[in-house]
């Protein structure tokens, strides 16, 4: 008896506090790397079917494609665990992607680093007037976002004006910038990593960083707390635009030609990386390292789909299913946990 | 008795909302004749109410979702897999009838799917109808994949453009009134309209006093997708074009004009009053600035710029009073640091 | 008195109105270092908006607050914890996703160069808080799923580590179980001998007589009474709170119980309560004793079909119940009072007609449509004979007070003529006076024929209108008494274990 159901009878016999840390230590782990192993498996299964799919050209498009994506995952991070979201990160990548890479028609001779600068420039801007409206104006950030998503391509579209940025406009050392890399990895993607590794540690060992989960876990309770609310949120905000001002500039280099629909409707595909990558959607829990890896394996699930040889029709469908049933298996993760929790709890209480 | 101030107080405020978007309203109407001189005549204001027809229809059973408490973000995509399928069939040679009846069925199985995950797995509806507009639209690609179909024959390519005989409507929204009343009687007079104000405003609550909140809800996903497939049949006889990417993005269009109607996107909130108001004001807005040689592409700025001044100006007084407060303290008091 | 014993907080004649409604007129307070002190009052005496003044939450409208006889003003909660004023909240507000130690320590992590968190340090001096509250609760679980009393030692060990050195309590033991009572009220001894102000408020006079050394009651906004416990009585008090004698209990004669309504036969939800078999007859009041924790809420809740069950029976006159459905509960007449009001019971934001008509508008129909003055009808019928005090049906609920409201919850299930009513906690949280209605009410259900499961963690409100009660411990029934047997002394010790397994 005991044999077939190990992992219960073995908490039970532990005394209680530290079988609950040792219990929800461990599915804590299981939600961070419940995702990690998806996404290995998945490797290894497109692999044996397709060895082409592990080439270092392929590896290589991969990554150059998960960058852009992975790095608005972290932006909308920042922003859905303070029980926000930011729907307006598409349009500010187009303007910004356009208005920064249109420079090197307009200004000959430019250097690259201002037109990262102006690309964040846009971004703060965009993200500082969202997180105002919200903070200020206590108006939810859907109905916000929603409005700016609008209004910024608006914007985007009465200043291409019908024109468009085309590839021969563009240095090469800005064109490069995505391709260049060491044996196949981009060195671009190791940059990104390691942002995103630096906004994950800000996010979990920074007082503000906490704050913003404390305040997605609570609202009521964090403003009792005395964390200035506002403030935070407008800083996400703030940052989360600036993110993708940049990730705009790098739109622009990987794609090379910007019309005004570019980065149209991406808002939502990444959130659903993130939301794939364990980021609760009603905030205070999630990491940005888990939302990179949703981003990873969104990107990896269309491109094995691809060298698979399943026709090229079906590919969004299938995403579409896997996304579904990536959300089924987190609640599934959660229900479990919670539980536990509670088993626990009434165990206590006697 | 007494008069009772209280309630009509009470009622004034519930009403202030559509009040104030009937002055828009009027105003955008004043704004548009004074602009053009077309802008009142019968068939521009035919042409302003076809065009946004299908957004009307799939803005009610939103409308109805939103206030329960939940949101619908696959409506465009099964506008778009209603569209493939429609033309589909129709090159493969189908009766028209038959045809209508497999996309009602279609939209009632795509909202089902949506019901049935948001009630039974308990997921929150934001996410897996994210994850069902990629699947639903995928599913349009499916079906039609890069193909354009456009042989419609006589009394459907025209359905878009003619009005319902011895009037000026046009069919949608003709349709759109139908329903809009039927919506309004079943929101503010029955049991169920009722039920889905609890819903949304305590779902505990609702549970607890006998409310089926499960089931209501999967059937407002499967009406909802019925509509929007109902809206699929009606965008491609407009364009008289099945294409797979019909609709697209068309869903925050949608969500758009039900927050602007003074829908609270938490639930429990919002008329259908309201509704038809912001749908007339959307697509008087859009109109006026077709007349005014508007960059079209760029309406949208114009359309979120309304949309936050319609969320900004109920409140502007405690806004302001916040600002001042902001300004008078620049740092809020904080505990002191270690 | 004497410089000596200077008050560490002294509030004095304060005043706050909201609209037209003064909820305090001249509230004054005085808390002295080491002392544990009562406030006790009605419902709607304006003991909330004292604490709300000193939380930081409403700024008074007149009057003065001294802290170490110097004034002070609290504009912001942050103020009120810079003072050094805590307040542990009934249902305490922490973040669920996040740990315990967290919670503790939120905006004042301890930081290792960098400015970085110091993760095993905040762990550490979160184990050192509890130990020094003597409670074992571990600090790197997190805060989703503890009980209310953990949560309340988590709020307490938060203002331990901002050295707060008055410590409100609002209604800290209405949600907790006696032996959780007993261990907050050891947490509350060792503050107070650490020389901490503790304002302790309650409705249950015998734990204030238990831990507390002085007392303020308030009476419509206004102090009316503050001096040392020693020498006065319960009765002192509750004259003072209600400013009139209390009317003696009208429990009525016990009728014989009628036929069988509900029958649940060895109910069973794996992890949570395990073969559960009672009866309840017409016109007999049952009452649900135990432990908060020991299952009765979750028994209720698997009768009315909010959770599933996994093995065993209900029925309800003769019909066996379809599983996890509160629709086919009500239509074979049960009704249901849960225990969270604000949360279960009511929809805050309706009005309290919606309210009261939320479970009966199938009755309130005509063509399918609801008859506005139908509803308006049915609701004043039903608030009259409640006697609920309200100021138009259409005011939104969440201006009634707490026992109102609880008038308004059982308004909505008389309404439907119930044959069955579950009660949980039928009192919590409400005033004197009010309570004595609602026992009153019950009495007079039970004569009309209706059957009554009660679950209740008041042992003299079991005692008092329980015509059998029975004992929930663990998830399982250990004992059950008649009206003349039972005695408090039993009942805890079927509810502890104490009782080992003696029949009874």
């Amino acid at each position: 008896m005991r044999a077939t159901v190990p992992a219960a009878a073995g908490t039970a016999g532990e005394p209680a506090a530290s079988g609950s840390r040792r219990l929800t230590d461990r599915v804590f782990r299981i939600r961070e790397s419940g995702i990690i192993a998806v996404l290995v498996v998945f490797v290894a299964v497109t692999a044996s079917i397709q060895p082409r799919f592990l080439s270092s050209g392929n590896i290589q498009f991969i990554l150059v494609n998960t960058t852009v994506f992975a790095l608005l995952a972290l932006a909308e991070t920042m922003v859905v665990v303070s029980r926000n979201v930011d729907l307006s990160i598409g349009s500010v990548l187009g303007l910004s992607a356009y208005v920064s890479a249109g420079l090197f028609g307009q200004v000959p001779g430019i250097s690259i680093p201002v037109v990262f600068l102006t690309g964040l420039g846009i971004g703060l801007a965009c993200g500082a007037a969202n997180g105002l409206m919200v903070s200020i104006g206590r108006v939810p950030s859907l109905v916000v976002t929603l409005a700016t998503l609008y209004i910024v391509r608006g914007i985007d579209i009465l200043v291409v004006g019908g024109n468009e940025v085309i590839a021969q406009t563009l240095p090469d050392g800005f064109t490069q910038i995505p391709r260049a890399g060491l044996g196949g990895v981009p060195y671009l993607a190791i940059v990104i990593a390691a942002v995103i590794g630096a906004g994950a540690y800000y996010l979990r060992s920074f007082r503000s960083g906490r704050e913003l989960y404390a305040i997605g876990s609570n609202p009521d309770a964090a403003r009792l707390a005395g964390i200035s609310v506002g403030r935070r949120v407008f800083t996400a905000f703030t940052v989360s635009g600036a993110i993708a001002g940049v990730a705009g500039v790098l739109w622009a280099a990987q794609y090379q030609t910007i019309d005004s629909t570019a980065g149209t409707g991406y808002e939502l595909q990444v959130i659903a990386a993130v939301v794939v990558g364990g980021v609760a959607i009603f905030g205070g829990s999630g990491s940005a390292v888990g939302a990179a890896v949703g981003a990873l394996l969104l990107q990896t699930i269309s491109s094995a789909l691809n060298v698979l040889g399943i026709p090229p029709l079906w590919i969004q469908a299938i995403a579409g299913l896997l996304l579904l049933l990536a959300i089924t298996l987190d609640r599934a993760i959660s229900v479990r946990l919670l539980t536990s929790l509670r088993v626990r709890s009434s165990g206590v209480g006697t | 008795m007494a008069p009772d101030v209280t309630a009509r107080r009470w009622l004034s405020a519930a009403a202030r909302w559509e009040t104030g978007l009937a002055v828009l309203l009027l105003l955008i109407v004043v704004l548009g004749a004074a602009a053009s001189p077309q802008f009142l005549t019968t068939s521009n204001l035919f042409n302003l109410l076809v065009t946004s027809g299908e957004v009307a229809i799939m803005a009610l059973p939103m409308t109805l979702i939103i206030i329960s408490g939940e949101i619908d973000l696959s409506v465009a995509s099964i506008l778009g897999m209603s569209s493939a399928l429609l033309g589909y069939l129709w090159s493969i040679h189908w009766p028209m009838l038959a045809i209508f009846a497999v996309l009602v069925l279609l939209g009632a199985v795509a909202g089902l799917v949506n019901g049935l995950l948001v009630t039974r797995l308990g997921l929150p509806s934001l996410a897996v109808t994210i994850g069902t507009l990629a699947l639903y639209r995928g599913i349009a690609l499916m079906i039609l994949g890069p193909k354009t179909i456009s042989n419609f024959p006589a009394p459907y390519n025209t359905i878009g453009v003619i009005a319902v005989p011895h009037t000026d409507i046009p069919w949608s929204m003709a349709i759109f009134v139908v329903l809009a009343v039927i919506s309004g009687v079943v929101l503010h007079a029955t049991a169920t309209g009722r039920s889905l104000y609890a819903m949304g405003a305590s779902p505990e609550a609702a549970l607890f006093s006998g409310i089926r909140v499960k089931r209501i809800k999967t059937i407002l996903f499967v009406v909802s997708g019925v509509v929007c497939s109902l809206a699929g049949v009606l965008w491609t006889f407009r364009l008289a074009t099945a294409v797979q990417n019909n609709g697209l993005g068309l869903e925050l269009n949608v969500v758009a004009v039900v927050l602007l109607a003074g829908v609270s996107i938490f639930g429990g909130k919002g008329s259908i009053g309201g509704v038809v108001l912001a749908v007339l004001a959307f697509a008087g807005l859009a109109n006026a600035l077709l007349l005014t040689n508007f960059n079209q592409e760029a309406t949208g700025i114009v359309f979120g710029a309304v949309l936050l001044i319609s969320v900004f100006a109920p409140n502007a007084g405690a806004l302001w009073a916040r600002l001042g407060r902001l300004r008078k303290h620049q740092r809020p008091v904080r505990p002191a640091r270690q | 008195m004497t410089p000596a014993a200077a008050p560490v907080l002294s509030l004095r004649h304060a005043a706050k109105s909201f609209g037209a409604v003064q909820a305090v007129a001249d509230g004054s307070l005085e808390l002295s270092a080491g002392e544990v002190h009562a406030l006790v009052g009605e419902n709607g005496a304006g003991k909330s908006t004292l604490v709300k003044m000193l939380a930081g939450l409403h700024r008074p409208d007149a009057g003065e607050l001294l802290v170490d006889g110097k004034p002070v003003a609290l504009p912001s909660p942050a103020a009120a914890q810079a003072a050094g004023i805590a307040v542990i909240y009934q249902e305490p507000t922490l973040f669920p996703d996040l740990t315990v130690a967290e919670n503790i320590f939120m905006g004042r992590q301890p930081l290792l160069p960098g400015r970085r968190i110091d993760r095993r340090l905040m762990r550490a001096q979160s184990a050192a808080l509890f130990g020094r509250l003597g409670v074992p609760l571990d600090p790197g679980r997190i805060c989703r799923g503890l009980s209310i009393a953990d949560q309340q030692l988590a709020e307490i060990a938060k203002a331990l580590s901002r050295d707060a050195r008055v410590i409100v309590m609002d209604e800290p033991t209405a949600a907790l179980s006696a032996a959780e009572v007993a261990r907050l009220f050891e947490v509350v001894r060792t503050l107070r001998a650490a020389g901490a102000a503790v304002l302790f408020i309650s409705h249950r006079l015998e734990e204030v007589f238990e831990i507390c050394q002085r007392v303020t009651v308030m009476r419509d906004g206004r102090q009316v009474l503050s001096s040392e416990l020693a020498g006065l009585t319960a009765d002192d008090l509750v004259r003072a709170m209600v400013g009139r004698q209390m009317p003696e209990r009208t429990a009525g004669e016990r009728s014989e119980p009628g036929e069988l309504v509900l029958r649940v036969e060895r109910l069973t939800r794996e992890g949570v309560f395990t073969g559960i078999s009672l009866a309840v007859r017409a016109g007999e009041i049952v009452a649900l004793a135990g432990l908060v924790g020991s299952g009765r809420t979750e028994v209720a809740r698997a009768v009315f079909g909010i959770d599933r069950y996994d093995a065993g029976t209900v029925a309800v006159s003769g019909r066996q119940l379809r599983k996890a459905s509160p629709s086919a509960a009500m239509a074979a007449g049960v009704g249901y009072v849960p225990a969270d009001r604000r949360q279960q019971g009511l929809v805050m934001d309706m009005s309290v007609q919606q309210n009261v008509a939320l479970a009966s508008l199938a009755g309130l129909r005509r063509a399918g449509l609801v008859r506005s003055a139908a509803e308006r009808a049915f609701a004043a019928d039903w608030a009259q004979r409640l006697r609920l005090k309200y100021g138009r049906l259409t005011d939104p609920v969440s201006l009634l007070s707490g026992g109102n409201q609880q008038k308004v919850v059982l308004a909505k299930w008389l309404g439907r003529r119930p044959a069955l009513l579950i009660v949980d906690e039928p009192t919590r949280g409400i005033d004197i006076a009010t309570k004595a209605e609602v026992h009153q009410l019950l009495v007079q259900l039970a004569q009309q024929g209706v059957a009554i499961l009660m679950i209740s963690s008041e042992l003299p409100e079991v005692l008092h209108i329980g015509d059998r009660i029975l004992v929930m411990r663990e998830g399982r029934l250990t004992a059950e008494y008649s009206h003349r047997e039972a005695s408090e002394e039993k009942i805890m010790a079927a509810a502890t274990g104490q009782l080992a397994v003696q029949a009874p």
